[in-house]
């Protein structure tokens, strides 16, 4: 029987390196998702420029947070991204109108086959990483300043004693704090107001919704703003977490459908919860046990190898093959979405 | 201008252009750039010709072409290298035995799921199925691979592959893509079309992911160097008798107008130019074969009764499911196919590269582009395939001095020392995406069929 001090330590290694990285990230991939959700809901399309979008966002913050700190200005604990972010949320709308204005429209006009569409936003994906590799470069940048941590693990061991540190990362806090805002402000958005209610008819049954007199272009420009802003959000939080590079937002595409689809396309609630079941598979199927053992397992029983079902390089696959069981089980998502 | 409107006229015209383009390069920079250039057209043509088999016969949208060419160069490393024996020996057997752990799971996977009905019971024998045999392969095969990969790591390191000559790989590659792809069809055809599409991007970042990672495999991100090759290396060459008589023949009339000293070392000189042209020519020889049967072979299928039902098919699956044809089926087979010819383009590029990077497979680069190709040269149309992989593969490699050029032009004013000149011009590489992106979108709204579009057919009776 493992000693009280032992299972502690084992609670804590987890929380450090599974539990809180896992719902950071799951918080990131809910936002991303979200605005998949959504353009997939009212729009009818599956938009693979959603990772570029977000790349160009967060481009964006990342330019107006370099332009602050070079005057000097600062948000004091808090990164200075987050005085930047509306900036960049205006630059990411401004970029999708542009582009549903030009490019979707004309398709929406002939009602063209969703596969059309999907063909067109691979074009606007080109365009816009080409846009955003060409202003700001395909390397990688950070631009986290402010408080790093909230606590360091040498703080939480000399806290409690323990011999496993836990460390907290305040854009860990950040994360989770920013996208319950927006979560609750979308939800309250969607179910409470006008024109959100007018969005849920439009995407429940479009026909009925034109006859009630609901107006679709304002829908789907209202819609494309709120996508837009979910998209920064979430690149910028992503950003300030890890760090930015154009490849990884693309790369990112494959989770945030992946979250989408899990929960249900088309459902908001669906999709927070397919980020959270995607991010948590990730880590959790990646991470090595090893350690976790050793503190929980008598010494006969210690394990020698690393104890890790899957290399970290596999996490595309970690989240590809959730998404076939779903498809293949429950092709609806967990929260029923849109029939498939 | 009526000429350029008449459908007829339009693919001789386009290949036309796409030959004075190529020619336009070979007289302006350099003949082996265009034979370079010439040589990959053509793979791009087979590739787009494989995805125009999927997309423009029966309107499946794949998005894992890189995976499906990543395999094909697989099988050049499989199939041209020299099996190393040491690794066979320590880790051959575990690796025997865990495929046939793999095989036999998926045999009581397989026999679970049909006995079975539907039910609860059903997920959770499959389920503990597939955790236990984790588990037990697992034990067979981590110290299996940890062996292979410590076998002389810096040359080896891997199991090596079959030690023939790498052309056979150009089958190895069309047959490992199908087998691939028959598994992946099984899982997602049938689904919604973009499923197909999110499905397959997803399973082609898996297999570069299993690349870049089982080093035991293809060596992983060491990469495998110096493969073989199925044309003469130019260095044997400029020592081969008859080829230095070759060339001293051809170039006689130039020859004997130099003074003796300089003879030879102006022979030397073109011997060394020639040979380098001579290679660059065997493989577009060996490409134009393969380029030629496959189109023809398109061509034929696409005019039988097949690709009548194929187009049926495409243009209102419900109408062909109710005159009897297995849409599913169909569309199985159809992928199958084209991720086949996509597979031996991957093949014969790793071929012509003589080495195997699995960094180097990017989706912009293997997906998308080879997208680009069949909707601008002509979604359904194969000369329109064809003449996509030419005209997209030209563009991707012209437009980046273009571009160099254009920012140039754009930054002459500007002050030489100024940040955002040089920012400018190191940036410029990256409007080739742009240019890429507009091109796609322009062609979708203006010309949707493409350069060469697909001849609608009018039967009169």
């Amino acid at each position: 029987m493992p000693e009280i001090i032992d299972i502690l330590n084992a609670i804590v290694l987890f929380a450090n390196f599974v539990l809180v990285p896992a719902v950071s990230y799951g918080a990131q991939l809910a936002l991303g998702a979200l605005g998949i959700t959504l353009v997939y809901g009212i729009l009818r399309f599956s938009n693979f420029a959603h990772g570029d979008t977000m790349a160009f966002g967060t481009m964006m913050v990342i330019l107006v947070t370099w332009g602050f700190q070079s005057l000097g200005i600062s948000f004091g604990v808090l990164p200075t991204a987050l005085l930047a972010l509306p900036f960049g949320i205006v630059g990411a709308i401004a970029l999708t109108l542009a582009f549903d204005k030009t490019v979707y429209k004309f398709y929406r006009a002939k009602k063209s086959a969703p596969v059309i569409f999907v063909i067109v936003s691979t074009g606007v994906m080109f365009m816009t990483n080409a846009i955003v590799r060409f202003i700001i470069g395909p390397g990688d940048q950070r631009f986290m300043d402010g408080t790093k941590f909230i606590f360091r693990p040498r703080e939480f061991k000399e806290f409690t004693g323990l011999s496993e540190g836990l460390a907290l990362k305040s854009t860990q806090v950040l994360t989770l704090t920013v996208a319950l805002i927006c979560v609750a402000a979308l939800f309250y958005f969607l179910q409470k107001t006008r024109t959100g209610k007018a969005m849920r008819a439009f995407s429940d049954n479009k026909d009925l919704a034109l006859l009630s007199g609901i107006n679709p272009d304002r829908v789907v420009f209202i819609t494309w703003i709120i996508v837009a802003a979910l998209a920064t959000t979430a690149g910028t939080l992503y950003g300030l977490d890890k760090s930015f590079k154009p490849f990884t937002y693309f790369m990112l595409l494959l989770p945030m459908f992946a979250a989408a689809i899990v929960g249900g396309i088309g459902s908001p609630i669906g999709a927070v919860v397919g980020g959270f079941v995607i991010a948590f598979s990730e880590v959790i199927v990646t991470y090595a046990y090893k350690k976790f053992f050793i503190y929980l397992l008598p010494e006969s029983l210690e394990p020698t190898g690393l104890m890790q079902f899957l290399s970290t390089d596999y996490k595309f696959a970690v989240s590809f093959i959730i998404l076939v069981v779903v498809l293949l089980i429950r092709p609806t998502g967990i929260f029923k979405g849109q029939s498939i | 201008m009526n000429a350029l409107l008449n459908q007829k006229n339009r693919a001789p015209l386009a290949f036309a252009v796409m030959a004075l383009l190529l020619l336009g390069v070979g007289m302006g920079q350099s003949w082996p750039f265009a034979l370079a250039i010439l040589n990959l057209c053509l793979i791009s043509a087979i590739m787009s010709l494989g995805v125009n088999i999927q997309w423009g016969y029966a309107g499946l949208l794949n998005l894992g072409v890189m995976g499906f060419t990543a395999l094909g160069g697989l099988a050049a490393v499989l199939v041209s290298e020299a099996p190393v024996l040491e690794a066979w020996s320590v880790g051959g057997q575990g690796m025997v035995v865990s495929f046939i752990l793999v095989v036999i799971t998926i045999v009581l996977a397989i026999l679970v799921y049909r006995n079975m009905a539907a039910s609860w019971q059903r997920r959770l024998t499959l389920t503990g199925l597939f955790i236990g045999a984790y588990f037990v392969i697992n034990h067979f095969y981590a110290p299996a691979v940890y062996a292979i990969e410590n076998v002389d790591p810096a040359t080896y390191g891997f199991l090596g592959g079959m030690g023939m000559p790498v052309i056979f790989s150009w089958v190895l590659g069309g047959i490992m893509a199908a087998g691939v792809a028959w598994v992946i069809g099984k899982i997602t055809l049938g689904l919604r079309s973009d499923y197909l599409a999110i499905a397959t991007l997803g399973i082609s970042e898996i297999i570069i992911a299993v690349l870049k990672n089982e080093d035991w495999l293809a060596r992983g991100v060491k990469n495998v160097a110096g493969l073989d090759r199925p044309v003469p290396f130019e260095l044997n060459l400029q020592t081969t008798p008859w080829f230095i008589d070759l060339v001293t023949s051809l170039f006689s009339g130039r020859l004997s107008a130099l003074a003796d000293a300089q003879r030879t070392e102006a022979l030397q000189q073109l011997v060394i130019q020639s040979s380098s042209i001579f290679v660059k020519l065997c493989y577009t020889g060996l490409f134009t074969v393969v380029l030629v049967v496959v189109l023809l072979l398109s061509i034929k299928a696409l005019n039988s009764p097949w690709g009548r039902m194929m187009r049926a098919i495409r243009d209102n699956e419900e109408a062909a499911n109710a005159m009897g044809k297995n849409v599913v089926r169909q569309h199985l087979q159809v992928f199958v196919l084209g991720s086949a010819v996509v597979g031996i383009a991957g093949a014969m590029l790793v071929t012509i590269d003589g080495q195997f990077t699995p960094t180097a497979y990017q989706p912009l680069r293997f997906t998308f582009l080879v997208w680009l190709m069949v909707i601008i040269g002509g979604s359904g149309n194969n000369l329109g395939a064809v003449f996509g992989g030419f005209f997209i593969w030209f563009m991707w490699i012209e437009a980046e001095p273009l571009s160099i050029a254009f920012m140039d032009l754009v930054t002459a004013g500007m002050d030489q020392a100024s940040d955002l000149r040089s920012h400018l011009l190191k940036s410029a590489p990256h409007l080739r995406l742009f240019i890429m992106g507009l091109v796609l979108l322009l062609t979708m709204r203006f010309m949707p069929k493409g350069i060469i579009p697909e001849r609608t057919r009018l039967h009169t009776i």
